[in-house]
């Protein structure tokens, strides 16, 4: 098979711009409580067809619970998830058209890798020959063809994890559920597995859900990420709308990091708003409009990697722009973070380490000057 | 430290396995005695091995004891089991402490007042004390048994096991049968054994619980010793305590090469990656 580049077929599938789309998943004002704990409250959501979908958030944020509704683990308290426009109420977790690779695998101990791989296709009595077919087919796909009679205690984690992938992609569901699937494997692993289920996805052309804490998971795999802070769905977007416009505090702090400036509305106007910064003698320009009126204390977020250093100090007043001291340095080997303190609080600044020295040309106690782009970080209002 | 023998530790070994094991060996060595006086070494002999072989009576209660062992063991393997299952999988429900607290009551309850309540529980319903009543009540204790080897094992369980095989296509009870049972098998396995075992020796309530015509070995054995310790007897129980000891041994030797073949493989799989 040609490899088809994944740019520009990735950046043309788009179906939540489109109107007229209808969704695959659908998640109705869906609550969910266990005693006096709410899980998820009052969401909804719409998942398309072939996407490759992730909820993202920290632990206890409802995520898993989000997922076990939909395989059928648990029940919504209120509201109704719908998969092809069929409602999913009362149907039980063996009579729905999606799999799940489950987070500790659950591979079945008393069965090997083959049998493990065809027990969902003998319960829909496929016929024996299309079984053995099928399950060879999967070994393929995820090179396990030489570990077929082993027992899932003789397998390394990294094998048994492909094991369970084959083993939820065999029946070929409409929907695919991965709740923290490369959690157990190591850094270089996992990221070599992240690529192997990008390509799977584009290959069987399934609907993927994945559940992560891991944001930078969530970011390489997704078409779009849903991040979600206790119960809630707190931003739907693209991985670079997320980063580049994050709608909130929230999620400005919880993806990558970030420096979050207070700072006072100054003027507004038709072109963009002056903020005057709370900590430190200095304005920011943007572009962008806010609701917050004049006087109103918001937060201007931007990310190190934007922020600019030159040693000197810079003309008083002019905008974006502030005279620091370099407080710390942390060297990172591709990258070094700068602490910057203006007055007593601290800006962060990265830079990228082109050069192959070890000499930095700014170094501790520096007086720096620090601008950056007026467009380059958001205004936040909570 | 100082590892090794000491005096002191060799005499404790010695004493302990004296006082546990003399009677039983000094049992074996009279069964082989050609004496009639169960005290006096008269010469070695096999013949009360095979006057047993005549003796219908002892055959009989041998017969009935290991019908009764059977069946309640299998049965109480089957309740047992059930009753684990929902003790560690329902979690809360009104009743719960109640529950566990009455499965696991008759291991602490002395046996003379189960067998006396159970009697009185069949006379109440008019039963025909004899073979059935005997296997009911050992099915009533060895339950409780069977329900503590099955709940250990099931609490090591990951229950997403369960979820993925309903996950697949499978609806639950056939998911117990394909999956957690096979998984749980050594624990239902050695609850049976278990189950077995007390079922064998019981005295008392199989004492109290039973009719005409169903006396087992143990009472058997008691009723005749009351009348004087002969040689015949020391061969019965001697070939009971052969039975026990090559169960044990075989229990315990399938376990260990089991446990050492999963070692070796897990070790053979995270050593090759």
């Amino acid at each position: 098979m040609a490899k088809k580049p994944i740019g520009p077929v990735r950046r043309s599938f788009a179906p939540w711009d489109d109107p007229e789309a209808v969704p695959f998943i659908e998640f109705k004002n869906v609550t969910k409580r266990f005693g006096d704990f709410t899980a998820v409250d009052n969401l909804s959501l719409k998942i398309y067809e072939r996407e490759f979908f992730a909820l993202l958030g920290g632990s206890g944020c409802g995520k898993t619970t989000m997922m076990r509704m939909l395989a059928g683990f648990e029940t919504p308290t209120e509201g109704e998830i719908f998969l092809d426009g069929q409602s999913l109420a009362g149907v039980p977790p063996y009579r729905r058209p999606v799999n799940m690779m489950f987070q500790s695998y659950a591979l079945f101990p008393h069965m090997n890798v083959e049998a493990n791989i065809a027990f969902g296709l003998k319960q829909d009595n496929m016929p024996k020959d299309q079984i053995a077919d099928r399950v060879a087919e999967m070994l393929r796909m995820t090179k396990l063809e030489t570990f077929a009679k082993r027992k899932p205690h003789q397998l390394s984690g990294g094998q048994r994890q492909r094991v369970a992938l084959a083993r939820s992609l065999a029946k070929r569901p409409k929907v695919l559920l991965l709740d923290e699937p490369l959690g157990a494997l190591d850094r270089k692993l996992r990221e070599e597995t992240q690529f192997e289920l990008m390509n799977l996805q584009e290959e069987l052309k399934v609907t993927f859900l994945i559940v992560t804490h891991d944001q930078e998971e969530a970011m390489t795999v997704a078409d779009r990420i849903a991040v979600m802070n206790s119960g809630k769905i707190v931003q739907v977007a693209t991985p670079g709308e997320i980063y580049e416009s994050p709608n909130s505090l929230f999620v400005a702090d919880f993806i990558g990091d970030v420096n979050l400036i207070e700072a006072k509305v100054q003027e507004r106007s038709a072109t963009g708003t002056r903020l005057k910064a709370v900590h430190g003698d200095y304005v920011i320009d943007s572009g962008q409009e806010t609701d917050a009126s004049v006087g109103d204390t918001v937060w201007y977020a931007i990310r190190p990697e934007k922020v600019r250093m030159s040693v000197g100090e810079a003309t008083a007043g002019t905008p974006n722009t502030a005279n620091a001291l370099v407080w710390d340095i942390a060297y990172l080997g591709d990258m070094s973070i700068f602490h910057n303190k203006i007055g007593d609080t601290s800006m962060r600044s990265t830079v990228a380490n082109v050069a192959r020295t070890v000499e930095q040309p700014i170094s501790w106690d520096d007086k720096v000057t620090l601008s950056w782009d007026g467009d380059a970080g958001v205004i936040l209002t909570g | 430290m100082r590892s090794g023998p000491t005096w002191f530790n060799v005499t404790s070994l010695v004493l302990g396995f004296s006082f546990l094991y003399l009677p039983i060996v000094l049992l074996v060595v009279f069964s082989f005695n050609e004496s009639r006086l169960v005290t006096v070494w008269g010469g070695f002999s096999t013949k009360w091995y095979a006057e047993l072989l005549h003796n219908q009576q002892l055959l009989d209660a041998f017969w009935v004891t290991l019908r009764v062992a059977f069946m309640s063991a299998t049965l109480a393997t089957v309740f047992g089991t059930m009753a684990a299952l929902v003790l560690v999988r329902s979690g809360r429900f009104v009743g719960r402490s109640l529950f566990s607290g009455m499965v696991f009551a008759p291991l602490v309850m002395p046996e003379v007042i189960l067998g006396l309540s159970l009697l009185l529980l069949f006379v109440a319903m008019d039963q025909t004390r004899g073979f059935w009543t005997v296997m009911l009540a050992h099915t009533t204790f060895a339950m409780c048994y069977v329900a503590v080897v099955v709940q250990s094992r099931l609490v090591g369980f990951d229950k997403s096991i369960e979820e993925a095989a309903e996950d697949l296509g499978c609806p639950p009870a056939r998911t117990f049968f394909q999956i957690t049972l096979p998984i749980i098998f050594p624990g239902v396995i050695a609850g049976w054994m278990l189950a077995f075992t007390l079922s064998l020796d019981d005295l008392v309530i199989a004492s109290f619980t039973t009719g005409p015509g169903a006396t087992t070995l143990p009472m058997k054995i008691y009723s005749q010793v009351r009348l004087g310790v002969t040689p015949e007897i020391n061969a019965v129980c001697t070939i009971l305590v052969g039975f026990v000891t090559i169960g044990v041994i075989a229990a315990s030797l399938v376990t260990k090469r089991q446990q050492a073949q999963r070692e070796r493989d897990e070790r053979a799989a995270f050593g090759a990656h």
